[in-house]
């Protein structure tokens, strides 16, 4: 069963997922870009399949060109999930 | 270097007979659970998920058609074998609609591409998001040695395939830090269904190697690509065709 689309869960999801990149815990924040962390089109793209597989939110080619910060791609989510 | 998960799967697409029948048992050899997939030939790929069992492997018999819903596939294959993850897929399944191309149809040209094409772009696809979490995947794709090399009466054969190698390179250059290789086998004239109503004396004289190929041949091939000791195999296209592209 899916879990509950809170910001609180998918900012846990988001913030839990990033280090697997190879993202250095310390630097990740609401504010951080992608860029500045050094995430990529693969690891969006991982993360987008994390969270369709933990929220049942799919997340398309259009949607991840557009969030450019941590804190757009968990907006995007609860978003999609309200 | 990693290692292939134990309960790992692979998925082999128009396996019942051919040279997909010996990847399948040149894979469950190498200890793969191996999803034998077949469109029609039912008691065929039955009889080689026997065979599998008897020489000690572990094989079952997925029904289904590669042009209808990759992703189906894909899940009956994990259901099948206990239920672990698919990290292994050979694209195989093919067909041929021969002509010139002054008198192929649309649906000559259509059907070979729905066929040899398509769902490898769209199994792949698939099979990549469960591969790259893994941070382990093996993907090959069954192309020819048409393709890179003109074939007269087979335009769209040749253009299927020669987009399949153009499909692996690509593909394999996007995922390859996640552990996951993405490679092509290109078989010359082998002897299967496919190549026996063709005139063999006259083709083998252009052969280097002087005679067809066998299916175990291109399973030897697949086999290695598709074992830990191919990790750093990525996009590349290794032709088992007795010489002929040399």
């Amino acid at each position: 069963m899916a879990a509950a689309i809170t910001e609180e869960n998918v900012q846990k999801t988001v913030f839990e997922a990033l280090p697997q990149f190879g993202v250095d815990e310390s630097a990740i924040a609401r504010e951080a870009t992608f860029e500045d962390l050094d995430v990529d089109s693969l690891d969006l793209a991982e993360l987008s399949q994390i969270i369709e597989d933990e929220y049942g939110v799919a997340l398309k080619g259009d949607d991840v060109g557009k969030i450019k910060t941590v804190g757009d791609a968990i907006d995007l989510v609860v978003s999609r999930g309200a | 270097m990693s290692s292939r998960p134990e309960n790992a799967v692979a998925l082999v697409t128009g396996a019942s007979k051919g040279i997909g029948a010996a990847i399948a048992r040149a894979l469950a050899a190498d200890g793969w659970a191996v999803a034998v997939n077949y469109r029609s030939g039912e008691a065929a790929a039955a009889a080689l998920v026997e065979r599998i069992a008897a020489d000690g492997g572990r094989a079952a018999a997925i029904r289904g058609d590669v042009t209808n819903g990759a992703v189906s596939l894909l899940a009956q294959a994990s259901e099948a074998l206990g239920g672990g993850p698919v990290l292994g897929l050979v694209n195989n399944a093919g067909v041929t609609r021969d002509g010139l191309a002054l008198q192929l149809s649309d649906d000559d040209w259509d059907t070979v591409i729905a066929t040899n094409l398509s769902p490898a772009f769209r199994l792949t696809r698939d099979a990549l998001k469960t591969m790259v979490r893994a941070r382990y995947g093996r993907v090959v794709n069954i192309a020819s040695v048409v393709g890179p090399r003109a074939n007269v009466g087979q335009s769209n054969y040749a253009a299927a395939k020669a987009g399949l190698i153009g499909l692996t390179k690509t593909l394999a250059a996007e995922v390859a830090r996640r552990g996951v290789t993405i490679n092509a086998v290109a078989p010359g004239f082998i002897a299967t269904d496919m190549t026996a109503e063709l005139a063999i004396d006259e083709i083998v004289k252009a052969i280097p190697a002087r005679r067809q190929g066998t299916p175990e041949e291109v399973a030897a091939a697949v086999r290695f690509l598709a074992s830990d000791d191919a990790g750093y195999v990525t996009g590349t296209t290794l032709y088992v065709d007795g010489g002929m592209s040399a």
